[in-house]
């Protein structure tokens, strides 16, 4: 069955309150999940209050300030900045999101921010993301073709053809739809989720691509396709405004059309 | 995370015993794609659709029906068309109910043996339900 609570040993505790330097106009609390696999201790939101007047517009910056300046022992990932790597994806003020793409100003009191949701966790905001890389693995995404690309050339496409792909190649794979997908915390070990499927999308179809059928019969099934009920979080909460819920009708769409 | 990593990690405080070293990629593969589920989806809607219409027509009819003899439905339900489209109706609703329970099944129960209980659950009692309204309609019709 599904479990609704938390086992006792995630059920997430109070912890300390690092307050904010005196004389420090603008204070703002952040409330941020602490879980280190080491120490044997249930999980616990630690609050850390920060002058915002010293401190960068995205929560990202934050995060930094608190790092380098409040708490070394904070664990998180992060690399561009720049919304383009999808390394700082986490749940902030409980909407799955990029933390270097989040002004501070947009939340309203306390920035609660969580790991992913209903992953694995490492340590503290990094969630142990193996099993969707490995899903995205398994509907592989590259390009599949046995006619060989003309001699000394690229493989053509039409400019319609490319159109296709919009919407779809500028997925950085931040995990945050599938991670804000009830199915996907149901059945993430069966059901692929939005991320992947939006993906397997992007292949079946590119115009240059010749295993479309493939790509179908492997998709074919009750649970890594047929869980989505168009629940549409993942379209709500993608960073990146993409639409994966749209790339999985369409799988369904094509699913339908080749029954005859 | 996988039984290795979490060895690893010291989750195991009375000694590392890996239950399970096959690839996360073996694992999310599993037992590969069971090659259906379109006609389920498609049924699925199509009956939600076909619903609509013929649910208007029962809430007329039964609207129509109010405080009319027995004898009067009987002469209601010997009209083949309103006999047809009431049987239609019961097997649309209950094939739709069925479809969607197990769903819903499929979502929350894992355990094998309960999965496979509740589906057969699921479908002898639409059956049955669905039988029982034909049966009761048959009758009225035929027999008034």
């Amino acid at each position: 069955m599904v479990e609704f609570a938390l086992p006792a040993n995630s059920k997430v505790q109070q912890g300390r309150t690092h307050k904010a330097p005196a004389g420090a106009k603008h204070v703002r609390a952040f409330k941020i999940y602490r879980w280190n696999p080491d120490d044997g201790q249930n999980p616990h939101t630690d609050t850390y209050e920060i002058d915002l007047d010293a401190c960068g517009p995205m929560v990202l910056d934050a995060l930094i300030k608190i790092k380098n300046e409040v708490d070394p022992t904070l664990t998180f990932r992060r690399s561009c900045r720049e919304g383009i790597c999808g390394s700082c994806a986490m749940s902030i003020d409980g909407v799955n999101t990029l933390a270097c793409l989040k002004p501070i100003d947009e939340v309203k009191g306390a920035v609660r921010i969580n790991p992913l949701p209903h992953m694995p966790v490492v340590k503290d905001l990094v969630p142990d993301l193996s099993q969707a890389y490995a899903q995205l693995r398994s509907i592989e995404p590259w390009l599949k073709a046995d006619t060989p690309p003309p001699p000394d050339a690229e493989r053509r496409q039409s400019k319609e053809e490319r159109a296709k792909l919009d919407g779809m190649w500028e997925c950085i794979l931040c995990f945050c739809c599938t991670t804000s997908c009830p199915s996907y915390w149901w059945n993430g070990d069966r059901y692929l989720g939005p991320a992947v499927l939006m993906q397997a999308y992007r292949w079946i179809a590119d115009s240059r691509d010749e295993c479309t059928g493939e790509r179908l019969d492997a998709l074919q099934d009750p649970f890594k396709l047929y869980r989505c009920h168009t629940i549409m979080n993942c379209t709500q909460t993608c960073p990146k405004g993409l639409n994966p819920a749209q790339a999985i009708g369409e799988i369904k769409q094509l699913m339908l059309e080749r029954q005859g | 995370m996988s039984e290795t990593v979490k060895a690893a990690a010291g989750h195991n405080a009375g000694g590392p015993r890996v239950k399970m070293m096959r690839t996360t990629l073996g694992q999310v593969r599993g037992l590969g794609s069971a090659k259906t589920g379109v006609e389920h989806w498609w049924i699925e809607r199509l009956t939600s659709v076909a619903m609509i219409p013929m649910t208007l027509w029962f809430i007329y009819s039964a609207l129509h029906l109010a405080g009319h003899s027995r004898l009067e439905v009987a002469h209601w339900a010997a009209n083949p068309i309103n006999a047809a489209v009431m049987v239609a109706l019961l097997l649309t609703v209950f094939r739709h109910m069925g479809l969607a329970l197990m769903v819903v099944v499929d979502d929350y129960i894992h355990a094998r043996a309960a999965h496979m209980a509740m589906l057969l659950l699921i479908k002898g009692g639409t059956t049955l339900l669905a039988l029982i309204g034909i049966i009761a309609t048959l009758r009225l019709a035929f027999t008034g």
